[in-house]
């Protein structure tokens, strides 16, 4: 079974997935599922009356506002980054927590790299697919990297200047 | 200035740190250029024409004597004795070798500074008005704003992959000395009716291929809010921005498709959603207030008896006192600007012991206070007018008394095709040839205030959209030629300068601009500066006369 680093209570692990990422084009094996938003508009109240869990893919122009009236019953939002530098998917990750206290999983796939990985866990994306090999210890690592953070974000740490009280 | 403590210095530890391992990965092979760049691009380290060129931040332009003394010392180590300050407000060496990035970045944080998001799709360095805390104009200190948004935009989580570079620029005072309406964001602050603070907030003004001054999309902008409205505004870019053509990706691109009044239509409606979460707590701001160390300043008169008397005596330190002195809050004190123009020098560029001059002089004559200006020069903005004497006798003497600030000579100009792998034209020697065209001083100051910025490319690094006279390098088969043109402006009158005619060559430029100011000269009503005069005529005279052996 594939695997993905799992974030779970502030430790980083390789966790088997039991999802399977299904593009528009394939048939739709058994089990869970993770399909594109397109997809899950047309097949998902079918694919939920199943029984499965369903997870949608966000690519960047898709708006996570289209999910409001879907969020409690996926189990996986994976936010699409294409390229490492399209930036839409952290503003995406970060409405899913803050906005609409998304509490399944938010899974980063794509061009998915450990420098990252300390803004990806800021936003609230707690499942990574990484694209460079990283290791779960190496993942860790880079998220951890700075002591302090000077913003408010969907990882309620302590920002700088709260820190400072 | 602001006294980082152990949480912000911490954080820059953190960073030189990890920037280290990358370039050791990077060195081991461990990852390709391709890789890397992405990398070495969020510590501002450029691969250009010759070398590594590495983009220090000057936070909003403020720098202590110390820390000049570190940037003089890597000048020296490893670059070739010099360094270049930016538009920004920055400081560039243009000479390193990736193997010495981390021994720079790790002295650098040692006193407190960095490369962090001095490249990349980012919040780049906020940049402020350099007479900040000294000029009578200012209702406010703007660098406690300036502050509070370098922490808010340092390595944040959401805006660190915007669709494009980001730059914010903030201002207290009338007169506006940091190019507000030209930034992806200019902040202005004002006092409301009722006697409150507020910004007015420009968006989506920018040079480069497509410029624009920017329009105000919110008039008064209550103070404590600035952050959340900041959020709001960067998170519709972020969102909206376009991304499939990067000269199509700045904000000023979504502001004008949109319209302003749709753009800000959609701040608002953000805004409303972020609530005041978003916002820093009046506690910080204060902590931010109280970290300024106050200025102490001694209850003087203002005149001085030995100043009066060493300008009588000394025509050199009379016309620097002309030309590179600013009105101080207080009596008895000045704003000295120091001129990175010398007549034949590369515009912004300070020698390692240049550097140590000034950082000398700030110590000892002026509260341990530098500034960088976004027309690349220094500032030491609190000296008493007894001590202008020895401070213009220590510049001279090194180089740097050039008395032209805001003169013809005191030119902005982008690195250009010496340095840049971008440009199309050189720049610097365009500049150089101009200041020795008008190298008389009595000209030049009769001539009065004309600001010209040369541009070696469309990228508009060297500002030439709003040069009273701009500049810009273009390449016609392969022969450098430059587009002139009229009319911009980058201060609160900000307008973007209209071409005047066909490219010229580079041997026709500096003549050129000699015939501008024949026509002004003659042209020229009581009290108008060139741009006056430029906008009271229009461009025919000028045309006329620089076209005119083309008939």
């Amino acid at each position: 079974m594939p695997t993905r680093i799992k974030l779970i209570d502030g430790q980083f692990s390789l966790v088997e997935d039991p999802f399977t990422h299904v593009s528009d084009d394939q048939d739709l094996p058994r089990g869970d599922l993770i399909i594109s938003l397109t997809r899950f508009q047309n097949e998902g109240e079918r694919l939920l009356s199943e029984g499965r869990a369903v997870g949608v893919r966000l690519e960047p122009a898709e708006e996570v506002e289209v999910l409001a009236y879907d969020l409690a019953r996926l189990a996986v939002v994976a936010v699409a980054f294409p390229k490492f530098n399209d930036g839409r998917g952290y503003t995406a990750a970060r409405l899913l927590r803050e906005r609409y206290d998304f509490k399944g999983e938010v899974r980063a796939v794509g061009d998915i790299l450990r420098e990252q990985a300390g803004f990806m866990v800021r936003v609230g994306i707690d499942a990574f697919e990484p694209a460079d090999g990283s290791t779960p210890e190496q993942w860790a690592h880079a998220a951890h990297r700075q002591r302090h953070v000077y913003q408010r974000a969907a990882d309620r740490r302590t920002p700088a200047f709260a820190e400072r009280e | 200035m602001y006294q980082y403590d152990t949480l912000d210095k911490e954080f820059l530890a953190d960073r030189a740190a990890e920037f280290r391992e990358q370039v050791a990965r990077r060195l081991a092979g461990e990852i390709t250029e391709d890789q890397f760049k992405p990398i070495r691009l969020m510590n501002g380290l450029y691969l250009q024409l010759h070398a590594y060129m590495l983009r220090v931040a000057i936070p909003y332009g403020s720098l202590n004597p110390v820390q000049l003394r570190v940037l003089a010392d890597i000048g020296r180590k490893y670059d070739k004795g010099y360094g270049h300050f930016t538009t920004r407000q920055n400081l560039q060496f243009h000479w390193i070798k990736l193997a010495d990035t981390p021994e720079i970045l790790d002295a650098l944080a040692a006193v407190d500074m960095h490369a962090i998001q001095t490249s990349g799709n980012c919040i780049r360095n906020t940049t402020s008005d350099p007479y900040a805390g000294a000029t009578a104009e200012e209702i406010d200190d703007p660098r406690v704003w300036a502050e509070a948004i370098r922490q808010w935009s340092s390595l944040h989580p959401e805006y660190s992959f915007l669709p494009r570079k980001f730059k914010i620029a903030i201002t207290a005072a009338a007169k506006d000395r940091t190019a507000a309406k030209v930034h992806d964001i200019g902040l202005m602050l004002r006092r409301g009716r009722d006697g409150t603070m507020g910004f007015e907030v420009i968006v989506g003004g920018g040079l480069g291929r497509t410029p624009y001054v920017g329009p105000t999309i919110k008039e008064f902008l209550p103070a404590n809010r600035l952050l959340s409205y900041l959020d709001a505004i960067l998170r519709v870019f972020n969102r909206h921005g376009r991304r499939d053509n990067k000269y199509k990706a700045r904000i000023k691109i979504l502001v004008s498709a949109l319209g302003a009044a749709e753009f800000a239509r959609q701040v608002e409606e953000e805004w409303a959603k972020v609530g005041t979460v978003g916002d820093l707590p009046d506690t910080e701001i204060a902590r931010i207030r109280g970290a300024f160390a106050p200025t102490a300043f001694d209850t003087l008169i203002n005149r001085s008896e030995a100043f009066e008397a060493a300008k009588a005596a000394d025509p050199g330190l009379a016309r620097f006192a002309r030309n590179n002195l600013r009105e101080h809050k207080r009596a008895g004190y000045t704003i000295v600007e120091i001129s990175l123009k010398g007549i034949g020098d590369t515009p912004g560029d300070a020698t390692s012991d240049q550097m140590d001059v000034v950082a000398d002089l700030a110590e000892r004559y002026g509260q341990n206070d530098v500034r960088v200006t976004h027309e690349q020069n220094l500032v030491l903005p609190h000296v008493k007018l007894d001590d202008v004497p020895a401070v213009y006798a220590a510049l001279k003497a090194a180089g740097i008394g050039t008395p032209n600030i805001n003169l013809i000579s005191d030119i902005i100009a982008c690195p250009g095709l010496d340095y840049c792998a971008l440009a199309n034209a050189r720049a610097i020697p365009i500049a150089q040839d101009i200041a020795r065209t008008f190298a008389d001083q009595d000209r030049a100051e009769l001539i009065g205030e004309l600001k010209i910025k040369i541009s070696g490319c469309i990228n508009a690094c060297g500002h030439h959209h709003v040069g009273h006279i701009g500049i810009l390098g273009v390449d016609k088969k392969g022969e450098e030629f430059y587009q002139l043109t009229l009319g911009g402006s980058g201060a609160e009158d900000a307008a973007v300068g209209s071409a005047l005619g066909p490219a010229l060559p580079a041997d026709r430029v500096a003549p050129a601009i000699d015939i501008l100011v024949d026509v002004y000269l003659r042209e020229r009503a009581e009290g108008e500066r060139f741009l006056d005069t430029f906008r009271r005529t229009g461009v025919t005279p000028f045309k006329e006369a620089v076209y005119a052996d083309a008939h």
